[in-house]
């Protein structure tokens, strides 16, 4: 363990007493004087065109003060997300809004309001679409392919043979939308003593944040005030902007507390805008509540997979060739990426010799999609963790083994253009987790129940998990206080806190002198990262280091001029700068006072012309204030920075119910040095949550007659709850400092995820004496479909409407 | 009074409650009803030992009164139907889905949210001590439904095992999954920390 002052302990952050007192506000908090309240009327029709909308009934409510329709919004070119749309492509998506003086009064009018829809063919099933004569989910095409080039629709069909033979669990030979190599994969498959193939579905399921995604919002001297449920903080800026068609200095989020997010919040989304063009409308402050209902709508869902995947092992473990085909569920919307991303995390983890990835992006009339926990990487991770377990069987090789035969290290060289890595070490968090766990004693233990089973499962996670460039900001008053300016949002990792202790580690300054400035982005804060990604610990740690170090600089550059010599004399200890060699010094807050004497940089008055608008505004707001530490990260960098996991799990499932339950769980955290322990084991922990739902329960459902979704409500795409996880999971961490950092930190919360969804679907398969489903979640009926020798109530390859 | 607090009791409670039509995500003003309505809308609450006079609506909620009438607004409202537990109080001790209770319901009972679980002074109640320290809460929306359901549990049994406390809690969802780091506060509260 290193001998920081802050990095790597524990420490209590201030947004907590608002979370367990109650005073902590969320977006729905929050109330405006003349304050109306907005209700949305959302499209019944999976896919259609509005063809009228009579509102004559309501022209005269009581109560009712205006109507927003998608002739008050900008248009979007599809299949871009609209604030309202004329164009629905999904049941629940919004086509108007009502607002009144109270919530019942906006409903009953919408009631009243008449909409003529003309009903479009529609698919919830990507093969349904992608096979010759099937419905398309957009006029426009069934298919759309992002990629640097230039992104667009495009009509691609399958002959039905080609469906039914990739039903069959056959290569797809059907047209592809994009397609990357490296290495020879052919000549990979030649040498392999081992070829495993198998087809395979990860069903998409909602994101559901415990918070839905209310928004209110008004306008005040020329700038709208947005109250919004929000991941990230300056981030947001500049797509809300766009959204609300204002410059991005006349728009302040406040977002104090959100509700989670799990990627569905990342950047700015439609509905936190409509409120702002009502209330432009209305000139009164308007709050357009989310239901639960509406959040399984809007709120977001992971991408579904179905694919087909074959991997080559030379005799001694190594694999030598993947070869991945991935038709992506992107929903009716511009998303996706998935496909690749998985691509991407098989060539990371497993480092294959030679690897190909083929994939389809193909719109469904399902719930718009997003990027969900680990995007790809978690969806690939279910489906590697027990095709490794059979390689290593077939070859007789130990099941941990072949990971540790495998494991990407600091060498390996990944993605198809075989970018190096910042640093990695699967292979030591494999062992120290196996360590924990006990992996050879109880890879072979058997249950005492005749009726039950016992199955142990290894799994490997890996997102990547930094970036750079963004802006770090801080302030010294003349009282000595430190002013940490935090503008990655608060969703619930504390990293926006645990972030800023990389300054006040390079300050050495007390934590009880330092004040947090974050959750509203008028609060003077500079531009930071996207809190999403896994990125935030990577590339906040360094905003906030290269800050402090400007602040020491000039510091040591004022305490020069004060005292004589030059800066380079002079040292900090925390609460004075002093000269090294003579007892001359100044406290911190004398020098933040000649700092604002002196002007100039030292107190924001001039700052570096390569920071962003958003942070200059900041110091422009601040200058004069203190003495101002600001800088671009432009800290050195290249190649992937990998957050990695790994995890152990056993499980002892009835086979008279098909039921399973979680005896024991390890989740090992390869993040680089743990910046803040408790944070990252809630991270682990919650990571693991999440996996075990993915793995045995959260799914969506469609009813493939009129696109109507089953899921609605908690208890009808069920997430886990206490009882459905085991009381007590053990995490523990490599701590191995990654050299592209200055405190040696990476991320960590996708993978935390990956490597527990990934142990069960290898428990479970082991369990079951390596039966594979090739299917998330597995549910009990799933298994007990399988122990009893009855058919599966879903047709090989089927999703999202079983 | 003391309550026997017991898993049956609060299923019981929970079932009782949700037989209440609510409006799904409709929140009422005392405007769209007619006043003919026979039922007696000014009434006196007792909220976190406070009477509170308060204009309530025959078919409102508790969750929208603590919220929208009394700005007690850490309750939350997670889903509006009972079945994250979110909006969590106390009614006589006893843990209710508030967004599936008729505020008429509880005149003449103790009604406890949130903003009363900490004293006066505002010296925290052990259970919030303990999720601190424990760092339980991440995003916090489920948070102060996790806080009252675990000061319900330690008023009626303050030695759980954690598996009583996880059984306890387990009518409170959390999407981040911070389960582990609640039930280490429960122990921590009731001085078993180290269990």
């Amino acid at each position: 363990m290193s001998n920081y002052k802050h990095i790597g302990k524990d420490f209590v952050p201030p947004d907590i007493y608002g979370k367990i007192t109650g005073k902590a506000k969320y977006a729905e908090d929050f109330r405006a004087e003349g304050m109306v309240f907005a209700r949305m009327y959302t499209s019944p029709v999976a896919h259609g065109r509005v063809t009228n909308i009579d509102t004559s009934a309501i022209d005269n409510m009581e109560g009712v003060v205006g109507i927003l329709t998608a002739d008050d919004v900008p248009s979007v070119e599809a299949p871009n997300a609209a604030i309202l749309t004329n164009s629905p492509a999904f049941i629940g998506d919004p086509i108007l809004a009502v607002a009144a003086t109270d919530e019942q009064i906006a409903e009953d009018a919408l009631n009243k309001i008449k909409v003529q829809i003309e009903t479009l063919p529609f698919a919830v099933d990507p093969l349904d679409s992608l096979v010759e004569g099937g419905p398309d989910a957009r006029e426009e095409g069934n298919v759309f392919a992002r990629s640097r080039e230039g992104s667009g629709f495009k009509r691609i069909k399958w002959t039905k043979k080609q469906v039914d033979e990739f039903r069959a669990g056959k290569e797809p030979t059907g047209e592809h939308a994009s397609e990357w190599v490296y290495g020879d994969p052919e000549k990979g498959f030649n040498e392999a003593a081992l070829i495993i193939e198998q087809p395979f579905v990860t069903t998409g399921y909602a994101h559901m944040s415990m918070e839905p995604r209310t928004a209110m919002a008004y306008w005040e001297n020329g700038t709208c005030y947005v109250y919004g449920s929000a991941q990230s903080q300056s981030f947001w800026l500049p797509g809300l902007a766009r959204l609300l068609g204002v410059e991005q200095d006349k728009v302040v989020l406040i977002s104090e507390n959100t509700g989670g997010g799990f990627g569905s919040k990342i950047g700015a989304y439609p509905a936190a805008a409509l409120p702002g063009y009502f209330s432009k409308k209305l000139g009164r402050p308007v709050q357009l509540r989310i239901t639960r209902e509406q959040e399984y709508y809007i709120g977001s869902a992971r991408v579904g997979f179905q694919g087909w995947i074959k991997l080559g092992f030379a005799k001694n473990g190594k694999m030598t060739a993947g070869d991945v085909y991935i038709i992506e569920d992107i929903g009716p919307n511009a998303t996706g990426g998935d496909g690749s991303s998985a691509g991407d995390a098989i060539s990371l983890l497993y480092d294959p010799e030679s690897m190909r990835f083929r994939g389809v992006p193909v719109l469904t009339n399902t719930t718009p999609r997003g990027a969900q926990r680990g995007p790809g990487q978690n969806q690939i991770a279910a489906v590697m963790a027990p095709l490794m377990d059979q390689a290593a069987k077939s070859l007789q090789i130990d099941r941990l083994e072949i990971r540790k035969i495998n494991a990407v290290n600091s060498d390996t060289t990944a993605y198809k253009d075989q970018r190096p890595l910042t640093s990695a070490y699967m292979k030591e968090a494999l062992e120290k987790g196996a360590d924990i766990f006990e992996w050879q004693k109880k890879h072979s233990r058997k249950s005492d129940d005749a009726t039950k089973v016992r199955g142990v499962g290894i799994g490997q996670g890996y997102h990547s998990a930094g970036t750079k460039g963004f802006d770090g900001l801080l302030r010294i008053a003349s009282d000595g206080k430190v002013h940490l300016h935090s503008g990655v949002g608060n969703l619930g990792t504390y990293s926006y806190a645990s972030t800023t202790r990389a300054a006040a580690e390079v300050l050495k300054c007390n934590w009880e002198d330092c004040i947090i400035h974050n959750g509203r982005t008028d609060n003077n804060l500079p531009w930071s990262s996207y809190q999403a990604g896994s990125v935030s610990t990577y590339a906040q740690t360094r905003t906030n280091y290269v800050a402090a170090v400007d602040a020491v600089r000039k510091m040591k550059n004022i305490a020069a001029r004060i005292h004589g010599g030059n800066a380079d004399d002079y040292d900090i200890d925390g609460r004075n700068v002093h000269h090294k060699t003579n007892n001359k010094s100044s406290t911190y807050g004398e020098i933040a006072q000649a700092a604002i004497d002196l002007g100039g940089e030292f107190s924001g008055i001039e700052y570096p012309d390569d920071i962003h608008d958003i942070t200059k505004r900041s110091v422009q707001n601040i200058a004069g204030t203190g003495l101002v530490g600001v800088a671009k990260d432009k800290l050195p960098q290249q190649g992937i920075i990998p957050g990695l996991a790994a995890a152990f799990v056993e499980i002892e499932l009835d086979l008279e119910t098909g039921k399973y339950e979680i005896l024991d769980y390890v989740g090992i955290a390869e993040c680089g040095t743990v910046v803040h322990p408790q944070g990252l084991a809630a991270q682990m922990k919650g990571g693991a949550v999440w996996g075990m739902g993915m793995a045995g329960l959260e799914r969506h459902v469609f009813d493939s007659q009129n696109g109507l979704p089953a899921n609605i409500g908690y208890h009808q795409c069920k997430i886990p709850t206490y009882l459905d996880v085991p009381s007590v999971t053990k995490t523990s961490a490599v701590d191995i400092p990654d050299p592209q950092n200055p405190f040696g930190a990476r991320g960590i919360g996708e993978p935390a995820m990956g490597c527990a969804v990934a142990a069960l679907t290898s428990a479970i398969s082991d369990a079951l004496d390596g039966y594979n489903f090739g299917r998330t979640p597995i549910s009990n009926d799933m298994i007990l479909n399988y122990v009893t020798g009855n058919n599966q109530s879903f047709k090989p390859l089927q999703t999202n409407n079983f | 009074m003391k309550v026997n607090l017991t898993r049956r009791r609060f299923i019981k409670a929970v079932i009782a409650s949700s037989a209440v039509a609510t409006q799904a995500g409709c929140q009422l003003n005392a405007k769209d009803l007619n006043a003919k309505s026979s039922v007696e809308r000014l009434i006196a609450l007792d909220i976190n030992g406070k009477t509170r006079r308060v204009d309530v609506l025959p078919m409102e909620t508790l969750a929208n009164t603590l919220r929208y009438k009394l700005g007690l607004t850490g309750t939350k409202i997670g889903c509006n139907r009972g079945e994250c537990g979110a909006c969590t109080v106390l009614i006589d001790g006893v843990p209710n889905y508030s967004c599936s209770t008729l505020s008429h319901s509880v005149r003449k009972r103790q009604v406890q949210s949130i903003e009363g679980v900490a004293k006066a002074d505002g010296t925290l109640h052990p259970i919030q001590e303990a999720f601190i320290e424990e760092l339980s809460p991440q995003c916090g929306f489920c948070t102060p439904g996790q806080v009252m359901s675990a000061v319900a549990l330690l008023n009626e049994n303050p030695k759980p095992s954690r598996e009583e406390a996880r059984q306890a809690l387990s009518g409170n969802i959390c999407r981040c999954g911070a389960y582990d780091h609640y039930l280490n506060g429960v122990m921590r509260a009731s001085g078993q920390s180290d269990e």
